[in-house]
């Protein structure tokens, strides 16, 4: 069930570039736990308040991006409607999607998996959880 | 200079404190495991976020409580908020309080909401309070070896 690959030996993506990983949240203390969580396995992160601002970064020439995480809870646009927008788009689909969610509702984590989601993860986020997606990077 | 290993007792005696009194639960240590050379004043840096968004929070759910009529689905709103950031800290009595405030929420319950309100207002003071003197503390204290910082 557990990788044999600890956390540490997560952050070295191919070619000797770090794994980049696109954090979502709309709560500024959740994105300090995210990106701090990821960065002690040695991620790159990059951090943004809305799922309009991901996009924006998603549509740059090379974002470079290894994998999405998410909230789902946010104002405007959901985690899960980034999601399918980004499984959508013949660009940005291949890129592993993962939402995070402080409620535990089956129906919204089966939604989520449906639309293509790789993990969908309760918070708080814990060392464990983000060493489960260490397999999943693109 | 204060004998470090005194220093570093009252730490975990504060903590502990904290932890059997219910204001803080593991989430805390999850945050205190995080904290290190590269990431020196992580702790501080969340808590603080956490006090900027709390009070802007409640004082959005103080307005909402005042408006006629009682917008009780804006105030949950508020109050997921405010209950996932307790959460993410390990603020459990704020978590819970925000709980039982949800549920006077989707009751409707004006009087309910008001009461849990005015409870989350003071856990948020005293919780405040506690972690200012604990971080203080832990300031003094500095970079401690992982190994050697004890649970109580």
């Amino acid at each position: 069930m557990s990788s044999p690959r600890g956390p540490k030996a997560c952050g070295g993506g191919a070619a000797d570039r770090p794994i980049h990983v696109l954090a979502v949240d709309d709560s500024s203390v959740d994105r300090a736990v995210i990106a701090r969580l990821l960065r002690s396995s040695k991620y790159r992160v990059t951090t943004v308040d809305s799922g309009k601002k991901a996009l924006e970064l998603l549509g740059l020439q090379e974002p470079n991006v290894n994998m999405i995480i998410t909230d789902y809870w946010m104002p405007e646009m959901t985690g899960y409607e980034l999601l399918k927008i980004v499984k959508e788009s013949s660009e940005l689909r291949e890129i592993p999607v993962v939402i995070m969610s402080s409620e535990n509702v089956p129906n919204r984590i089966n939604r989520c998996l449906e639309e293509g989601a790789e993990d969908f993860l309760l918070k708080p986020v814990r060392p464990s959880d983000v060493a489960r997606l260490c397999n999943r990077m693109r | 200079m204060e004998n470090a290993s005194g220093l570093q007792r009252q730490l975990a005696r504060m903590k502990k404190d904290l932890f059997d009194q219910g204001y803080l639960d593991e989430q805390f240590d999850q945050l205190e495991e995080l904290q290190d050379e590269s990431s020196p004043n992580f702790v501080e840096e969340v808590v603080t976020l956490f006090f900027r968004d709390s009070s802007r929070l409640m004082a959005n759910i103080d307005d909402a409580l005042q408006q006629c009529p009682r917008d009780f689905h804006r105030l949950d709103n508020f109050l997921h908020r405010l209950k996932g950031s307790a959460s993410s800290i390990g603020a459990a009595k704020m978590k819970n309080e925000c709980t039982s405030f949800r549920e006077f929420c989707s009751e409707g319950n004006l009087d309910g909401c008001l009461r849990s309100f005015q409870k989350v207002k003071n856990d948020h003071t005293i919780l405040r309070q506690k972690l200012e003197n604990y971080l203080q503390l832990l300031r003094q204290v500095g970079p401690v070896d992982k190994a050697s910082r004890s649970g109580s």
